[in-house]
């Protein structure tokens, strides 16, 4: 594996094998052991846009393997501001490091990266478009907490049309055989791709606008933000988003062994007492970001 | 047909492209990008023997390679090549949709890569599927209207 730019890139034995090494990794994600494999080593971390778990679980992940980590978040103190072409940004600081990751607002700006860089590029969101390594750290959460990835009943709730995580996320689950449902407010539906990819490969479950018609079936409820600025009128958007606020009423009425996952921040889509639960993965999740990234970077860059 | 009917000129050398897709014949033209110093004819909506209409391009002095011909699928994929020698059809050809687009047709997603003057060519690749689906390299979408992505 040279990149990591989209979740179509990777095969089945790929995506295992990323997950094989994180579960190696966690006790080193938590502190509990040490490594210096990547001594030496410098990551590019190079953030257009703002983010909170990415960047940091990225960071970490290189620190704990023992490298160094060199880049911005946010444009405001850089020679973009100037003007400077991603491609010409992306050319200096695959000078400067071993591998880069890179954020940014515009789709496609990881594979053009790819093109300019002399070191492997590692996609850390690229506008609407792809986010692999949060697809990762969701397949390494669910085979972690259910023990497979195949056979389980996966609803995807919120705002299905926008929400780059759960595009992929939908890709890379129909890889292994699943059943997904998809549960979301109208005119925030799955794109027609999305969904005519499931159909062709057997794995479309439902489509509806409740949680409530599915959470009773459901294995994993994976629930994402609805974005405020998608509705001109915020009394509609409070409307919807009540509709899709999932307390410990509506958990409490699925299967014994469900688990509740979120790509986060979430806002107000999930309650707080739902914290609590042993339901509630999603911090969980948001750690495991560390073996997951540890493990690409080991693989990116060490080489291995 | 005899010559007083005929609307146009036949060519003694050139090329003809027939069964375009009735109003097509300008998207044509700018995909093909011939220089505008070039003698050519441009049927639109004319009479189908098959019945319906279509749009019919003369070029004279011009052989298309079968690299550039095939670029009129992109907009009209049932088109004809016709590459006439000495007042004779010595080739005809189907075009065919090519594999993968470079430097012609740009990204309708205005968010796309490719759309803010970074210094790459664009690249389209065509879908497995018979949809006849061009999907953009860079962002993974797929072009919306061909014809209307051809950069100008």
């Amino acid at each position: 594996m040279r990149h990591v730019i989209s979740v179509h890139d990777l095969s089945v034995e790929q995506i295992i094998d990323v997950l094989d090494r994180a579960e190696g990794m966690i006790d080193i994600a938590r502190g509990e052991a040490v490594t210096d494999c990547l001594k030496g080593k410098v990551l590019g971390s190079i953030f257009f846009e703002p983010s909170t778990r990415t960047r940091l679980s990225f960071e970490t992940a290189m620190n704990r393997l023992g490298g160094g980590v060199v880049g911005f978040a946010g444009t405001e103190a850089t020679s973009v501001v100037k003007g400077e072409t991603l491609a010409d940004t992306i050319r200096m600081v695959s000078g400067y490091a071993d591998a880069v990751v890179l954020r940014h607002p515009h789709e496609g700006a990881a594979k053009l990266a790819t093109e300019f860089s002399d070191v492997p590029v590692l996609n850390a969101g690229d506008g609407a478009g792809q986010h692999p390594t949060q697809t990762l750290l969701d397949l390494f959460t669910i085979r972690t907490e259910m023990g497979r990835l195949e056979g389980l009943n996966i609803s995807l709730v919120g705002d299905l049309r926008y929400g780059r995580t759960v595009h992929s996320l939908a890709f890379a689950l129909s890889k292994f055989g699943n059943t997904i449902n998809l549960v979301s407010p109208e005119g925030l539906e799955m794109p027609g791709e999305v969904v005519e990819h499931l159909e062709d490969s057997g794995q479309f479950g439902i489509a509806c606008h409740s949680p409530e018609e599915v959470v009773s079936k459901t294995d994993i409820l994976y629930v994402t933000r609805i974005q405020k600025e998608r509705f001109p009128d915020p009394v509609e958007y409070e409307k919807v988003a009540g509709k899709y606020r999932i307390d410990p009423e509506l958990v409490s009425q699925g299967p014994d062994n469900m688990i509740v996952m979120h790509p986060l921040p979430r806002i107000n889509e999930i309650t707080p007492e739902v914290d609590v639960m042993p339901q509630a993965k999603y911090w969980v999740q948001a750690f495991n970001g560390v073996p997951v990234r540890m493990a690409l970077l080991s693989m990116v860059i060490g080489g291995d | 047909m005899s010559q007083k009917y005929m609307k146009v000129e036949k060519i003694d050398h050139g090329t003809v492209i027939d069964h375009i897709l009735p109003a097509k014949a300008f998207d044509v033209l700018r995909v093909l990008g011939l220089s505008d110093d070039k003698s050519m004819s441009i049927l639109v909506n004319s009479h189908s023997k098959k019945g319906g209409k279509k749009d019919i391009l003369k070029f004279e002095d011009v052989e298309l390679s079968a690299e550039e011909a095939n670029l009129v699928a992109l907009v009209s994929p049932q088109a004809t090549i016709n590459i006439i020698v000495g007042g004779k059809v010595v080739r005809k050809f189907n075009a065919e949709a090519p594999k993968v687009v470079r430097g012609i047709l740009t990204c309708s997603n205005p968010n796309c890569i490719s759309n803010q003057n970074e210094p790459i060519t664009t690249e389209f690749t065509l879908g497995s599927d018979e949809g006849h689906r061009y999907v953009c390299s860079y962002c993974e979408r797929e072009v919306v209207d061909l014809a209307k992505c051809v950069s100008s």
